[in-house]
């Protein structure tokens, strides 16, 4: 379904007059992928190539038409979400056999780089979804694979990560929430914060603590939306990713079957940790979609504008400001490319390439968003313009799932405990 | 009747691409430039994998004409439900004259050595907007046609054909085997899924020579020159009705 919406929305569109409409009407075409030094799809494999355009299609006709509406009425866009869900973007990493798509790290790097040129936080949260899907169908035993992930993989019912607390963010080992066993349930005491999707999804991955302090007192339960005891707070006011409900998920005296644990008790904060690593190469993936489709955006814009009797493509400082941009977005994308090839191969060095690829492509993306905006001029200040909603949704990028400060503590841990 | 239906699929610019003349007015640039699908024919490949799903027809097989990159145009319609492809190799030279009148005798050489019972098209490429091949395919077969089907029938050997005419809506009933070109509302193509992107790795393609087929690629016309339609001009701005009767007698226009 790639050319036909769009062309016939732009024949009924007819010539617009205005400059200012025919830009925010042109928004669409001009997002997608035109060759040049930063075509996303180059070194691909054929196969890879048909998943992108797959994602970019639905993102220029599913997502990017709505993204501007999504985030000023804070529509969480379940109908969309069912629709990729439909297409294998629900469990891209999960295995087939509980509905998966059964795809490598790279292949959903590609796709998720694509779908967030169409609405970075809808994206965003698809791949958190992706993220508990994922943590379920390889941790979880066959009863509970067979439980949760076919209807997760559909998008039938969504999901929430939860692990952040009020009082442990950066020091997630520190957790309060508790689960006290009682016979075949956990009661489970505690509430987490900044839960994407909270309130209104269904199945929450909770990190909590069933043993001693530390990382090693931690287990991961499945809670089901609906189980008494089970609350959520107000829904947050954010500055971007307006298209995902944010709430703290509230537990008191939470009854939780036992066999809902994911793994045994203790290794709930490694699986934690390992859905994280995944979930960093997603993000930075997101980041690079939003610097993508702002590099255009601006590419577009120094074409179009004129000042001082020429247009602003025929000013150097803009041209040298442009090629910094794309040699930026060009450098973190294959970083993220191999981040995400070292996660999938098993590589020594996956867990710190995954943190340096979250690290610098979130910073750098941001930047380039950043500058694209500056491009724009007043008109980049206007919520009419595409480019400021991209800067505002990647801002948190370079905050969650483990900030960036974080990332270094890694990174700086591999250098530094080899000796 | 053997229940295949050939679709021809054209790997075209990607709609949208800024055009760019090359400069020495002989063409438009290609190299490099992002080519997929010609929209007419994802509408062609949605039909007939959607009369296959009616089960009213058996196997969709999907063609293209040109240089290896037109495997990759094949394998988007096998990620769309086409059960197999056929991949014509024309390259160089001849690719470059290669035109509406070349391809339908490809198509109606492959319509015969398939048996075929359909042929789907799309109605025009968006690059050269000929709307021609259809048509010429039809003639070379004496095959009835049926073009710019905006909705399609089958009724067992009949075919109903409602098509987009400048006047209106024409429906037309006409037998089996024929030529059927795809208009903008015929249906609206799907979306590959990730699982069929997979299947299509799998599905076959088969590479054809023009000349196995017995066709003369020779081409019976010459492009002269190409260049951009002439700048807008900027408009001249009137007082009163007077200025503007007398400009409009000046220009020759009343």
């Amino acid at each position: 379904m790639a050319a036909v919406g769009p062309l016939a929305r732009m024949a009924r569109l007819g010539s617009s007059i205005c400059r200012n409409h025919r830009l925010i009407s042109n928004r669409n075409s001009q997002r997608r992928g035109i060759a040049s030094c930063i075509d996303p799809s180059y070194g691909l494999t054929d196969e890879q190539k048909e998943f992108q355009k797959v994602a970019f299609d639905f993102a220029a006709n599913e997502m990017a038409p709505h993204m501007a509406e999504w985030d000023q009425k804070e529509i969480f866009p379940v109908e969309t979400m069912r629709k990729a869900a439909q297409l294998g973007f629900g469990g891209i990493y999960v295995q087939p056999d509980v509905g998966g798509s059964g795809l490598s790290r790279l292949d959903t790097s590609v796709i998720f780089e694509a779908l967030s040129t169409g609405c970075v936080s809808t994206t965003a949260y698809i791949s958190i979804h992706n993220m508990c899907a994922w943590m379920i169908d390889t941790f979880g035993n066959n009863e509970q694979r067979e439980k949760f992930c076919p209807d997760l993989c559909l998008m039938e019912k969504f999901a929430s990560y939860c692990l952040t607390e009020p009082g442990s963010g950066s020091d997630a080992a520190s957790l309060l929430t508790t689960a006290q066993r009682k016979g075949d349930h956990y009661i489970l005491n505690g509430s987490k914060a900044f839960i994407s999707g909270g309130g209104d999804t269904d199945v929450y991955v909770v990190m909590c603590r069933t043993g001693g302090k530390g990382p090693k007192g931690i287990s991961c339960l499945v809670v089901e939306k609906g189980t008494p005891g089970l609350s959520f707070g107000k829904k947050e006011k954010k500055v971007g990713w307006n298209s995902q409900p944010t709430r703290a998920v509230i537990f008191e005296d939470c009854a939780v079957p036992v066999i809902n644990r994911l793994g045994e008790e203790g290794q709930g904060f490694g699986i934690a940790m390992k859905g994280l690593n995944g979930g960093r190469i997603n993000i930075a993936s997101c980041s690079l979609g939003a610097a993508h489709a702002c590099v255009q955006l601006a590419r577009d814009h120094l074409l179009v504008r004129k000042q001082f009797g020429e247009t602003l493509s025929n000013n150097q400082f803009l041209q040298f400001r442009l090629a910094e941009m794309a040699t930026k977005l060009v450098a973190s994308r294959l970083l993220v490319r191999e981040a995400a090839t070292a996660l999938q191969d098993g590589r020594p060095d996956a867990v710190s390439l995954c943190s340096m690829a979250k690290l610098f492509v979130t910073d750098e993306c941001f930047n380039i968003c950043n500058q694209a905006l500056q491009m724009h001029g007043g008109y980049g200040y206007l919520k009419d313009y595409a480019v400021q909603q991209f800067v505002r949704d990647i801002r948190v990028h370079q905050i969650l799932e483990g900030t960036n400060e974080v990332m270094r503590m890694i990174i700086s841990r591999n250098l530094l405990t080899e000796l | 009747m053997s229940g295949r239906v050939l679709v021809g699929v054209k790997r075209v610019i990607d709609y949208a691409v800024k055009i760019r003349v090359k400069p020495d007015n002989s063409g438009v640039v290609t190299d490099g430039v992002k080519h997929s699908m010609n929209p007419f024919c994802e509408i062609a490949v949605e039909e007939a994998v959607k009369l296959k799903e009616k089960k009213l027809i058996k196997e969709v097989v999907a063609v293209s004409c040109g240089p290896q990159q037109s495997q990759e145009t094949i394998r988007t319609a096998l990620a769309m439900g086409a059960d197999r492809g056929i991949h014509v190799e024309v390259a160089g030279k001849d690719y470059e004259t290669l035109g509406p009148l070349q391809v339908s005798k490809i198509m109606a050489a492959l319509a015969k050595k398939e048996d075929a019972q359909l042929i789907i098209l799309g109605k025009q490429a968006i690059d050269d907007d000929c709307n021609q091949t259809g048509q010429m395919t039809a003639a070379l077969l004496d095959w009835p046609q049926g073009t710019f089907a905006s909705e399609v029938s089958l009724d067992g050997d009949k075919v109903k054909v409602v098509r987009e005419i400048d006047g209106g809506l024409e429906t037309i009933k006409i037998s089996t085997p024929a030529v059927l070109t795809a208009d903008l509302r015929l249906n609206t193509p799907r979306y590959a899924t990730l699982p069929n992107i997979m299947k299509a790795k799998k599905k076959k393609i088969a590479n054809v020579k023009p000349a196995d087929l017995g066709v003369d690629l020779t081409s019976r016309l010459e492009v002269l020159k190409v260049e951009e339609p002439p700048q807008r001009q900027a408009g001249v701005k009137v007082e009163t009705v007077e200025d503007l009767v007398g400009k409009l007698k000046e220009t020759g226009r009343i």
